[in-house]
């Protein structure tokens, strides 16, 4: 009983503490999506990798660069499921810096399954001079390095019902997060108001509008439709063995869960006659 | 407790071997005909948990060395590289980084453990301040691991951390280029942080040894904290019945610790790590490990650093003479009323501190952890001294066997009679 009292009174005063914390963030909460990779048994819908991937190279490639991308990932099981045919026509249409060849001299040459995706800007100063002094992170590993606060006790259920999607979730709120500033507030000059950005204010312009990317598989051509697709495959892009991770954890728990049943009964066995 | 080897060593090779070196004898009777006491319960199995972890950790921390690079322009593309291009290098770079999380889960529910039951008091206080400096080789360790990929965590952690050194008075600014081996977190710093990470393990792994060593010469303790009167009645061989428990114990731990792996392996890390490493750029928050929180609290409710620092150093120091501020005479809390209270109180505030730990240095927070930071002390430093001398203890059975049959469990036939 008292364990209990002090136990129930420790969580009273740690939520009094948490619901402050919220509060004061003062950027809105993405909103929990749901998405085809969560949950124990998730896995990538190639469709939306697929269509996530046209949205990355033809809008956002243009300031992204995504070094750890290799053109071979395209072709690599979990991912969007393009044969290696198809990934090597994808990488063929971009040129290359390769050298120095026989003659001492850098030269140009089709990029092929091997090379990593090409960034937009030689470097990050290029970069910045062309986004008016911000730099546009590197897509990578970005939908594993963005997340967003969630208190007490919403992070200890997240750990029950497996919620790993913060990355996700925020990068498609920051999407749709474009909206007309509210009254009073002034916009810094080059910068946008985002109910998502910490601070409200990003250097990024609104990348997305209803109609911008063709979808030749009756996909709704919305930016929300858009943003769910370029978020996807973000997370494909910074977990790409997501797939792999979540078939062998469930067969790893088929024999964990027989092997641990099977021990508990032997212990009952040889314990039997002991008192303890 | 040694000395029970019942070991024979059959056939002519194995008894020519053990004349020469008794081997197989000493692991025979450590971990087969070993007496433990018959009325422990499960979180006496924490100890073969932490053995599995350290081994665990060992095990694909050298697997990772073999793929990882410790070069502050490259390290957090390799640790990526592991990721992404080694065969099952997510795998084992899951494991490794969720195993340490797991490590120190174990660790802390060992140390609860020895405290609610009183494992620390004569004659165990050698093997307590071993365990004491396992913990503090571990918080090494892991501290350093966490610096290696590299991140925006690894790096700032790295900063705050070592600059506490510059406390120090007059030589502090001096030590802290030391460890740095230039002006800032950098490169030399990377590097020997990865050198100690491969080196810090093995020393933990040898003082594991004696610590097992120590454990074994005076005996485990028991949750009724009563010695061994006799090794017939009071107890039964480790093997089968230790062990087979143990095993079981493990694997549900592997269960636990598979969970985080498999489904949640981002879950006790912070996403700033997937940021590389930037001097220029301070992250909103820096926040340590998990494990770390309950020490970083007490270190910033000190309002003067030194004292912070001291804070943080004394609060773990204090673990290491709990055997002489502990006054009582009665090890468990089973008997023991008012400290059974105490001990329930320290744990919600440990659990409290970590909590502060984690939310910023601000308003109610401070105020919050400079309470609890007080009481912390207040627990060891006069707590525990004055109930030892004021609470009357229950009543305790006269032996192990007397208090499990006490407590009406099923099936009287003394331990030795099926074994
Ligand atoms: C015109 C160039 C440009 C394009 C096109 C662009 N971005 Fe950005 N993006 C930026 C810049 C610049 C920043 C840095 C913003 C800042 O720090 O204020 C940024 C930042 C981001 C961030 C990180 C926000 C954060 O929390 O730090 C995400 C996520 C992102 N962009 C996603 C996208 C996606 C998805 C697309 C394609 C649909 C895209 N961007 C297209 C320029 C661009
Ligand atoms: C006491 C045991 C150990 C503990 C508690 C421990 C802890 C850690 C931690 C917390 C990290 C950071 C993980 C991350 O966030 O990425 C790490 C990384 C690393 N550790 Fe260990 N470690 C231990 C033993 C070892 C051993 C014996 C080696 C062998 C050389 C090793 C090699 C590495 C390497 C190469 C990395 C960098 C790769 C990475 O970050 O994933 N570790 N360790």
């Amino acid at each position: 009983m008292i364990k209990r009292s002090i136990l129930l009174g420790a969580l009273a005063a740690v939520a009094i503490f948490a619901a402050p914390a919220n509060a004061a963030e003062g950027t809105d909460r993405p909103h929990r999506e749901s998405w085809s990779f969560a949950g124990p048994f998730g896995s990538f819908d190639q469709g939306q990798l697929q269509r996530g991937f046209k949205v990355f190279r033809e809008v956002c490639a243009s300031c992204h660069s995504a070094n750890y991308f290799y053109f071979r990932n395209l072709a690599q099981p979990g991912g969007p499921g393009f044969s290696e045919a198809q990934a090597k026509v994808v990488a063929s249409s971009y040129q290359v810096t390769d050298g120095p060849n026989d003659q001492g001299e850098m030269f140009q040459r089709p990029g092929r399954l091997s090379d990593h995706w090409p960034a937009p800007f030689p470097n990050e100063q290029a970069a910045r001079v062309a986004n008016g002094g911000a730099y546009p992170p590197d897509f990578s590993v970005l939908a594993k390095a963005r997340s967003y606060h969630v208190g007490f006790p919403g992070f200890i259920t997240d750990a029950f019902i497996q919620y790993q999607e913060h990355g996700v979730d925020y990068i498609h709120a920051l999407l749709m997060g474009y909206v007309e500033p509210p009254a009073g507030t002034t916009v810094q000059p080059g910068l946008h108001y985002n109910t998502y950005f910490p601070g409200h204010q990003i250097a990024m312009p609104k990348p997305l509008s209803d109609g911008q990317v063709e979808y030749t598989d009756g996909a709704p051509q919305t930016v929300d439709q858009y943003s769910r697709d370029v978020s996807a495959f973000m997370m494909w892009l910074a977990e790409p063995h997501l797939d792999a991770r979540k078939r062998i954890g469930f067969q790893v728990f088929i024999f964990l869960i027989v092997l641990s049943g099977l021990l508990y009964f032997t212990k009952k066995k040889i314990w039997k006659n002991i008192a303890h | 407790m040694e000395g029970h080897s019942t070991y024979q060593p059959q056939g002519k090779i194995a008894r020519w071997f053990e004349s020469r070196l008794p081997l197989v004898g000493l692991l025979h009777s450590s971990a087969v005909s070993y007496p433990t006491p018959r009325n422990l319960n499960y979180l006496w199995t924490f100890g073969g948990i932490l053995t599995f972890m350290l081994i665990c950790q060992i095990v694909s921390g050298i697997v990772l060395a073999m793929h990882y690079t410790a070069y502050a322009p490259v390290s957090f593309a390799r640790v990526e590289h592991i990721m992404r291009d080694v065969n099952y290098g997510w795998l084992i770079r899951y494991i490794h980084a969720n195993g340490a999380s797991m490590f120190f889960i174990a660790v802390y529910i060992h140390i609860f453990r020895g405290m609610y039951y009183g494992s620390y008091k004569a004659p165990r206080e050698v093997l307590w301040i071993l365990g004491v400096i396992i913990y503090l080789l571990m918080m090494a360790t892991a501290f350093m691991g966490y610096v290696l990929p590299w991140g925006q965590m690894s790096y700032w952690g790295a900063t705050v951390i070592t600059n506490l050194f510059s406390a120090i008075p007059y030589v502090g600014e001096t030590i802290v280029l030391w460890l740095w081996g230039g002006y800032s977190v950098g490169d030399p710093t990377l590097n020997r942080f990865f050198s100690l990470h491969y080196l810090l393990p093995f020393m933990i792994a040898g003082i594991v040894g004696l610590h097992i060593w120590a454990l074994h010469h005076v005996g485990q303790n028991n949750p009724d904290g009563i010695d061994v009167k006799s090794v017939a009645k009071d107890t039964v061989p480790f093997t089968p019945y230790a062990t087979i428990k143990d095993v079981f114990a493990m694997v549900v731990f592997i269960m636990f610790f598979a969970w985080f792996v498999f489904y949640i392996p981002n879950y006790l890390g912070h996403s700033d790590n997937y940021i590389p490493a930037n001097p220029l750029a301070t992250p909103a928050h820096i926040v340590p490990e998990w494990y770390f929180l309950p020490f970083y609290a007490i270190l910033r409710s000190v309002p003067d650093k030194l004292g912070g620092v001291l804070a943080m150093f004394g609060a773990i120091a204090v673990l290491a003479f709990l055997p002489w501020l502990d006054t009582s005479k009665v090890r468990s809390a089973r008997y023991r009323p008012l400290f059974k209270q105490f001990f329930w109180i320290f744990a919600v505030v440990a659990v409290g501190l970590g909590y502060l730990g984690a939310m910023p240095a601000e308003g109610g927070y401070v105020i919050a952890s400079r309470i609890l930071t007080v009481y912390y002390f207040v627990h060891f430093l006069v707590i525990l001294p004055v109930l030892g001398l004021i609470e009357r203890p229950s009543v305790m059975p006269a032996s192990i066997a007397d208090a499990v049959l006490a407590r009406g469990a099923k099936g009287a036939a003394a331990p030795g009679a099926k074994a």
